[in-house]
């Protein structure tokens, strides 16, 4: 900020301190014309008021905290620029990025500066790594017969995945059910960390401007049909030409391609819904499902170990 | 009560009576909601699938309600009544008056037509679209003109300090709402803040901090000064007191707001100066509940008998409870624990209910008699019943947010050996279930004792006699043993 609003920032806080204690002496000092413990000569309503002094005990509190809110503000941030003589800082407030945020760890620590988040994480890091990266060692086989690992992993799970996936994993509506052995990308240890490692973008396009109305209705018949619905045969006959635009994705079969993200239509597990209306909600609009990247947040060794776990869930 | 067998003409009581009748009927519905959310918590179908019955349309329904309906109507009544009284005058409009109270209504009528249709601003207790924060507006300066007015035409020479409290209420308010609700408008119903991001957020809780400090304090403490001495039968205790805790407490409380956004985007520097200024403003605080419970110093024994005067001073019992809890949850290290936790629930409980709902009611139950022209209340044995169902009430309430709430930010803080945290959000929700119930059990007392109340008021006015010798009155002959 700039050097005025430091000052005015300065002033302003100090001032309401200072004048706190200026009022606090005015008063003990009794400048009333009123003797102490007479009454103030006004009345109201029936009400008077005594001209008692301040109480001593909280007469010293007060001195008490106006000492410390000046040595708080001598040690700390708070008046405007002035960084305190601690140099303390909460953490580095104008990083825009996590290589930023690593560089000013960085700095910081050359500096010996007092950051506190980075010194948190320093701690975080000294205290729980070892045990983790012990843990993260260890090859999937290994850790699927390891009742405590895959406990770890549950507890990442619930704490980064659980809020789309839920509690118990079996998804929601757009959010895949991750017990079952239906996988839209590969359900392999490998394919598993590397959904986690770089995230997925599922892309259905809308078809409504390019088959109209009367197509949808058709093709919905068709996508129906196989997973072995009772359809409207004609319909479907019709939409069995059009599906041809489909199977660039779902394949000629319908069923899907784990390269492209592409589920499996001739199952019964519908990810956005199976019921006629979801499916040509599907088919007119299109579909955007996004797994996020979690890479940099949780890194190789956590997503190893929470790899292991969604994957025990199929593979008991 | 000696003032029952007076009447002053002179006095403009028919405002005084509307904002009383409203702020117990607004009491009943605001805290009735407040329980209704209660159960929610335990019983989520209790929102019947119905958007407009769920916990997020309904909460700032609740919060506004309590606040500006039950509280503001308390603060109008009581303030119009004590600032005639003190200042020996009759109130400077009554057209202003009759428009602060009709407009005051359409606001919260106003409020109750819009939150639970999901029509909101977004802010926390600034909820209301720009159509009824204008409104408020108005209503507030017409509020201003009267009441300062009235002052200014008083015939005392000196202003009883209870007028300086509603006066810098009334003011910093005003400046409060109109700086944090600046908005652009894009409909009828939708508007955006002027300010963004963190700016945004450091506007919000200077308007959100000083709403307690100015509206559910300030505001209050005005209350306190007039009926705790009229009650009481006693001077207040230390005019010196009252003019050093009067400039200290709205000094330092218009600094406090930083301390909702402690280690958030918000600079250090405005984290530190809102942490340091919370915990000087302790000591002024306590200054207020000084004064109020030393002006009892003679007449202790009056505790015994006078359940109104219970309501009073427990009022301030938990004032000072509160904020020494406030500026101890301000300190940074101890809001990393009780931040997001239902302890922040607790504190404005014993806050809300505890002082801001008892004083009001006390004060209340003092004007209702007086504005009646009765000797007294209807049953006095009534009264106390609604003390204890009051005072139970908020300490069930707010001993299981303190557990549960101390609970939640140690559950979320545990850690294992491995690094990874020991509980998922949900668990400790699933902990916080039987503390959910009994803060439930805790709002039900307090709205029955609500119920009580408006039965009291409602055959307190009805009664047909008003001298010493009715039959009511030989309930209340007896004094109530506590």
């Amino acid at each position: 900020m700039s050097s005025f609003w430091s000052i005015w920032i300065s002033v302003i806080s100090l001032g309401s301190l200072v004048g706190c204690y200026f009022l606090l002496r005015w008063c003990l000092a009794n400048k009333t014309g009123v003797e102490e413990g007479d009454d103030m000569h006004h009345e109201f309503d029936g009400i008077i008021e005594i001209n008692n002094g301040l109480p001593k005990w909280w007469t010293y509190m007060f001195y008490m905290v106006l000492v410390w809110a000046l040595l708080y503000f001598l040690l700390y941030p708070g008046l405007g620029n002035f960084p305190g003589i601690l140099g303390w800082k909460s953490s580095h407030q104008d990083i825009r990025s996590l290589a930023e945020s690593k560089a000013a760890m960085a700095a910081a620590r050359e500096n010996g500066e007092i950051v506190q988040y980075d010194r948190e994480l320093e701690f975080a890091a000294e205290k729980f790594d070892p045990v983790f990266a012990a843990i993260a060692a260890k090859p999937i086989e290994e850790l699927l017969q390891d009742e405590e690992a895959l406990k770890v992993g549950q507890r990442l799970f619930l704490q980064n995945c659980s809020m789309c996936h839920g509690s118990d994993a079996r998804g929601a509506t757009g959010f895949p059910n991750l017990t079952d052995d239906d996988w839209l990308y590969g359900g392999s240890f490998e394919k598993i960390k590397e959904t986690l490692h770089l995230g997925r973008q599922g892309q259905m396009p809308g078809w409504l401007d390019a088959m109209g109305e009367k197509g949808i209705e058709e093709v919905v018949e068709y996508t129906l049909s196989l997973s072995g619905r009772s359809v409207n045969q004609q319909l479907a006959d019709k939409g069995q030409a059009r599906f041809a635009m489909c199977a660039a994705c779902h394949g000629q079969d319908g069923k899907g391609n784990q390269q492209l993200g592409a589920p499996n239509l001739t199952d019964i597990i519908w990810l956005y819904g199976g019921s006629k209306r979801a499916v040509t909600e599907t088919l007119n609009y299109g579909r955007n499902g996004v797994m996020p990247a979690f890479d940099e947040r949780l890194g190789e060794e956590k997503i190893h170990v929470v790899s292991a776990y969604v994957y025990s869930l199929s593979h008991k | 009560m000696s003032e029952a067998t007076q009447t002053h003409p002179e006095y403009n009581y028919d405002i005084v009576r509307k904002f009383a009748i409203m702020a117990v009927i607004w009491g009943i519905v605001g805290m009735g909601v407040g329980v209704l959310l209660a159960a929610q918590l335990i019983w989520p179908a209790l929102n019947f699938d119905t958007p407009w019955l769920t916990f997020s349309r309904l909460r700032p329904l609740h919060t506004n309600a309590v606040i500006f309906a039950f509280g503001g109507c308390s603060l109008f009544a009581t303030s119009y009544y004590v600032v005639q009284r003190t200042s020996q005058v009759r109130l400077f409009s009554d057209k202003l008056a009759n428009f602060t109270f009709w407009g005051w209504q359409a606001v919260i009528v106003g409020a109750v037509a819009t939150l639970p249709f999901g029509i909101t601003g977004g802010k926390e207790y600034a909820e209301l679209e720009w159509p009824i924060d204008i409104l408020i507006t108005l209503v507030w300066v017409a509020y201003l003109i009267n009441f300062f007015g009235t002052m200014i035409i008083r015939r005392v020479s000196h202003i009883y300090v209870a007028n300086w409290f509603f006066g810098a209420f009334i003011v910093t308010v005003a400046v409060l709402h109109i700086g944090n609700s600046l908005a652009v408008p894009v409909s009828l119903t939708k508007s955006y803040s002027i300010y963004g991001g963190a700016v945004d957020a450091m506007m919000q809780w200077w308007y959100g901090h000083n709403a307690v400090g100015f509206f559910l304090t300030a505001g209050f403490l005005g209350m306190m000064y007039y009926f705790v001495p009229k009650q009481a039968e006693r001077p207040v205790y230390s005019y010196r007191l009252s003019v050093i805790h009067f400039w200290a407490l709205v000094s330092l409380y218009i600094w406090a707001g930083p301390h909702h956004l402690h280690y958030t985007a918000l600079p250090d520097w405005t984290q530190s100066v809102g942490m340091v200024m919370s915990v000087v403003l302790f000591v002024p605080s306590w200054g207020g509940m000084i004064n109020g419970i030393m002006t009892l110093s003679g007449a202790w024994h009056k505790l015994r008998s006078d359940p109104i005067l219970r309501f009073l001073i427990v009022s301030l019992s938990f004032y000072g409870m509160s904020t020494f809890e406030g500026p101890m949850m301000a300190i940074k290290t101890v809001n990393a624990l009780s931040h997001y936790t239902d302890w922040t629930i607790g504190h404005v409980h014993s806050g809300a209910l505890g002082w801001v709902a008892m004083v009001s009611i006390g004060s209340i139950y003092h004007l209702i008699p007086v504005l009646f022209n009765k000797q007294s209340m209807y049953s006095i044995k009534l009264v106390n019943v609604h003390f204890w169902l009051a005072t139970i009430g908020v300490v069930i309430y707010i001993v299981a947010m303190w557990i549960s709430g101390v609970m939640q930010g140690l559950m979320w803080r545990a850690v294992n050996a491995d690094g990874t945290l020991t509980y998922s959000f949900v668990e400790s929700l699933e902990a916080s279930m039987p503390y959910y119930f009994m803060r439930f059990v805790g709002g039900v007392f307090v709205v029955v004792g609500m119920v009580i109340m408006a039965y009291n008021v409602y055959k307190t006015i009805t009664m047909k006699e008003s001298t010493a010798d009715s039959a009511a009155d030989e309930n209340n002959a007896q004094a109530q043993p506590a």
